[in-house]
């Protein structure tokens, strides 16, 4: 056995022998680059309006467009570099999906550790509202949400959050509830020490490794989900457009041969959730000891 | 003697884990006797339950048998198939766990469980397979065993429960019962209730058991003959009486010595320094060395089995002195 | 004897644990358990300071309830516990650090995402006994206290045997400065050639220290080692009470004779198979526990008052004590 090695640079040796995980990971870190910084790769920003031309619209991969460059992946119904306008997009999902996930992970765990360490009329409480939710399906949450709250980054964010903070709490509740009843817990508590340090110092790190699968393949969903609103019109503003926007755009012109102003936006997309979810899987095989030979 | 039931001869199971080759069962041999009792006495990682897993060719992925033989009543049990292997087990050899939630079925009862068993083997007419599974029961200890029959394992208690795992066990007679700790997690008192009913169930039968244990005290009670396993490999073997009074491994004899029972109240006990080795780093030749007072050069090859008369060790420098008996 | 450590009528129940579901069964008439368990009943000890005393009795009676009840994990249900005239625990909560306790599993009882050296030093910090500055160096006088080398305290506890982990948890333990240590069968999880060591370790840090100890075991040769005076638990109450060597030589309890007789002892003579002294039958259900003495179903001496009354405990020689309407039978019995 490996000494003085910290759990993180033991579990980094076993992640890197997954091949398959380690491109995704890869992937994962080259699209949040691109994303990060659309606006030095970029041939065009897809947001000024002044840059865009009509006489674009709808060009084919390899036109050489107005703007004297070669427009590689086309352009949209806007007369948009689709190439630019996939990295804008980019950004925009990862943003949404990254703070959809960020927010829900910190609600929901706050919420299910509290449940399963507190007990009693709490725990009863939070979990059925927890359980009442999971019984309907995410994407009518969310529909239900944006069509209260209007458009905008900020509400897309509330209905994404609102519609899988459950998630979070479940499987931190979970945890915790295993958790809770180990010795060191009870060690800890026998000092004396305050149930708010032994939460924050035991409970909670060792509740992170299920929550940090959830919330991977959570992210993925995040993107997806709001991908779906966009594409259901629901999502954000024509002028920034997303991924799912970008695809619902060129979706009137696949059966016109114009096939790319959907596809390589859907790729992209593609691309991205697959490589979460290999990434979050080989995750979630490291943690769970079943899995290990 | 007659020939024996059981014969093991340089058993050798290997793990193979992204972490290396563990040799949990690393080349050891023994004979059972009709209605023989044999003690496997070793501490966790000593290779006492890989060694009975092997017999009933239970080892799974990424471990595997990789030499030696198991002879049951002459069969090569090594080599057989999966299929002829299920045919045998439950049959000839059967196995009781330390855990009998683990081997009982919650959802069912216990006579359709013992029914179960029963068919997997023999065709038998429902009254007779309900006869045979009270008779049992009765036989383990277990009052008014013919409405037992129709409890689930929930409503048995712990001592309860193993009993009915050992009248599974029992079912069909088998020439061999492997037993793996299968009163560890009983409270003393039933304890002492099964290892005597298990001491006279071997007499009338004539069922040969490998009893696995940790407890020196518990086999030495039960057990007409002992193995003390230590890192994949039997180091000293022989009549239990003999061995304990008088062990020649140094490991044996560190262990007899640092039972409280055998120090005065409230002195220091004799112990064994250091921690049992990792099957993944075994130092080079004797893997006790590291730990012996006696070791020496010389235990940097690995010593063979020595025989003398009924017993045998593994070891240059055997212990000679008799060890002191307790008052 | 001045008492150093006070149990006085310490009872604690245990009420059924009902989920709604089964709340609303039981109001409309299904058969759902609502007894509660009484786990300890009117326990009352002494123990003086510096003494060790073993707790004993098979699972289910009581005995880890009482250690924790002892070491301030649980309130008692009624009746106190105090150390040196203080209470451990007020209004439900543990008011002291005097008292510390050591678990049974060394591979539970460590905060497996914790350096262990943060995890010995935690405790001390939150309550002043050092600072995070000084913390290291408290640390590690405590690892070489409990026999394990100082540099260890960067590690994890997987990267430690079951041995070495305990150690950790009694230096942590240790490292509270308790006057008072609660001992939950330290080494039942441990291999036999690592038992010695920690026994060991314990006979030299009590004296050392001076600590007070209560040992719970259901290993009796472990008890009997390192006890000064032995209690006898059976389905929540203390049956025996007294010096080791005396409640085991000569037990005044059918019960303790039968425990001892029960247990396993090295046959150094297999010529001759051993006859066990077996206990018939089985503990009964703490739900529904026989009248007058808990014992007397599989009790040898039973008569029909011990069916029918409680025997009250009550005083055989100097510091023993009995619960038990046919004692002076059974000590005939004994010392025969």
């Amino acid at each position: 056995m490996k000494n003085n090695s910290t759990p993180l640079s033991r579990f980094w040796a076993e992640f890197r022998e997954n091949k398959v995980a380690v491109v995704a990971l890869v992937v994962v870190i080259l699209m949040m680059l691109l994303a990060l910084f659309a606006a030095f790769v970029s041939p065009q920003n897809p947001y000024d309006m002044a840059n865009l031309s009509l006489m674009d619209s709808r060009r084919p991969p390899g036109f050489v467009g107005s703007g004297g460059y070669t427009h590689l992946l086309g352009t949209d119904p806007q007369g948009r570099d689709l190439l630019s306008a996939i990295f804008y997009g980019l950004r925009i999902s990862i943003q949404i999906g990254l703070a959809a996930g960020i927010v829900s992970l910190s609600l929901g765990t706050t919420l299910g550790i509290l449940a399963a360490y507190i007990g009693g009329r709490v725990e009863t409480l939070i979990m059925r509202a927890v359980d009442l939710q999971l019984s309907f399906p995410a994407i009518l949450l969310a529909l239900v949400i944006v069509a209260l709250l209007g458009q905008g980054k900020a509400q897309l964010i509330g209905a994404l959050v609102a519609a899988q903070y459950a998630y979070f709490a479940r499987t931190a509740y979970g945890a915790a509830k295993a958790e809770r009843g180990k010795d060191y817990i009870e060690a800890a508590l026998a000092t004396p020490m305050s149930g708010r340090l032994v939460v924050l110092r035991h409970l909670l790190p060792n509740c992170t490794p299920p929550l940090i699968v959830v919330a991977t393949v959570q992210i993925a969903n995040s993107i997806s989900l709001e991908a779906t609103l966009s594409f259901l019109g629901l999502g954000l503003p024509v002028t920034e457009p997303s991924l799912g926007m970008l695809i619902s755009n060129g979706f009137p012109y696949m059966m016109s041969g114009r096939y790319w102003i959907s596809f390589y936006p859907g790729v992209a997309l593609i691309i991205l959730i697959v490589a979460i979810n290999l990434v979050g899987d080989q995750i979630r095989d490291q943690f769970n000891p079943r899995l290990r030979k | 003697m007659s020939d024996p039931v059981l014969s093991v001869k340089d058993l050798k199971t290997h793990f193979f884990t992204r972490a290396g080759v563990v040799k949990a069962v690393d080349g050891i041999s023994f004979d059972l006797a009709e209605g023989e009792i044999m003690g496997l006495v070793g501490e966790s990682g000593s290779g006492k339950t890989v060694t009975g897993f092997s017999l009933l060719g239970l080892v799974d992925a990424p471990g595997r048998i990789v030499s030696g033989s198991v002879k049951l009543k002459g069969t090569e049990l090594t080599t057989l198939s999966a299929a002829e292997l299920r045919s045998l087990r439950g049959h000839d050899i059967s196995m009781i766990f330390q855990d009998p939630i683990a081997t009982l079925n919650p959802m069912l009862t216990i006579g359709q469980q013992m029914r179960m068993a029963i068919d997997a083997h023999e065709r038998l007419g429902a009254r007779a397979a309900e006869a045979r599974a009270a008779e049992l029961l009765t036989q383990v200890g277990i009052p008014s065993a013919k409405e037992r029959l129709r409890a689930y394992p929930h409503e048995f208690s712990g001592g309860m429960r193993q009993r009915v795992a050992i009248a599974i066990a029992l079912l069909h007679r088998p020439a061999v019962i492997v037993a793996d700790e299968p009163t560890t997690a009983l409270d003393v008192s039933i304890q002492a209730q099964i290892l005597f009913q298990m001491r006279d169930l071997a007499r009338e039968t004539g069922t040969a058991m490998v009893w696995i244990s940790h407890d020196l005290a518990v086999v030495s009670s039960l057990a007409s003959k002992l193995a003390v396993m230590y890192a994949g490999r039997i180091v000293e073997q022989g009549p239990t009486a003999t061995l304990l009074r008088d062990p020649r491994h140094p490991y044996t004899a560190g262990l007899i010595a640092s039972l409280p029972a055998m120090a005065a109240p409230g002195t220091p006990l004799t112990q064994i320094p250091g921690t049992t080795p990792s099957l993944l780093s075994l130092p080079e030749g004797c893997p006790f060395a590291p730990r012996c007072d006696r070791a020496t050069d010389t235990c940097k090859t690995d010593p063979d089995m020595t025989h003398q008369d009924n017993r045998g060790w593994r070891c240059f420098h055997p212990v000679t002195r008799t060890a002191e008996v307790p008052a | 004897m001045s008492s150093f450590l006070s149990i006085d009528n310490v009872s604690r129940l245990f009420g059924p644990n009902l989920t709604t579901g089964e709340k609303i069964a039981a109001k409309l008439g299904s058969k759902v358990e609502t007894r509660s368990v009484r786990a300890v009943s009117d326990v009352s000890l002494s123990i003086r300071k510096g003494e060790t005393l073993g707790l004993v009795g098979e699972s289910g009676c009581g005995k880890s309830t009482l250690g924790r009840l002892i070491a301030g994990i649980l309130p008692p249900t009624t009746g106190s516990v105090t150390i040196d005239g203080k209470p451990v625990m007020e209004n439900g909560t543990k008011v002291t650090t005097r008292v510390q306790t050591v678990f049974q599993d060394p591979f539970a009882s460590l905060d497996p995402r914790m350096k262990v050296g943060d995890t010995v030093a935690e405790g001390p910090i939150a309550h002043g006994l050092t600072t995070k500055g000084a913390a290291r160096e408290y640390v590690a006088g405590w690892f070489e206290r409990v026999g394990l080398d100082p540099v260890w305290a960067d590690r994890y506890p997987h990267q430690f045997s079951g041995g070495q982990r305990q150690r950790i948890a009694i230096a942590r333990a240790l490292a509270m400065q308790p006057d008072v240590l609660i001992c939950d069968e330290p080494v039942a999880s441990l291999d036999v050639s690592i038992q010695a060591q920690i026994i060991n370790l314990f006979l030299e840090l009590t004296h050392d220290l001076e600590l007070t100890c209560v040992f719970i075991s259901h290993d009796l040769s472990v008890v009997q080692h390192v006890s000064d005076r032995v209690a006898v638990m059976y389905l929540g109450r203390i049956v025996e009470l007294g010096p080791v060597a005396e409640v085991f030589g000569t037990p005044a309890h059918p019960y303790t004779s039968a425990l001892f007789g029960s247990v396993p002892k090295l046959v150094l003579d297999a010529d001759e198979l051993v006859h066990f002294e077996t206990i018939e039958g089985e503990v009964p259900s703490p739900l529904s526990p026989p009248s007058g003495c808990y014992y007397h179903p599989r009790c040898p001496l039973a008569s029909e008052q011990c069916s029918a009354q409680q025997p009250a405990t009550q005083p055989v020689a100097e510091l023993r004590a009995v619960a038990c309407h046919h004692f002076e039978k059974q000590l005939a019995k004994a010392t025969a």
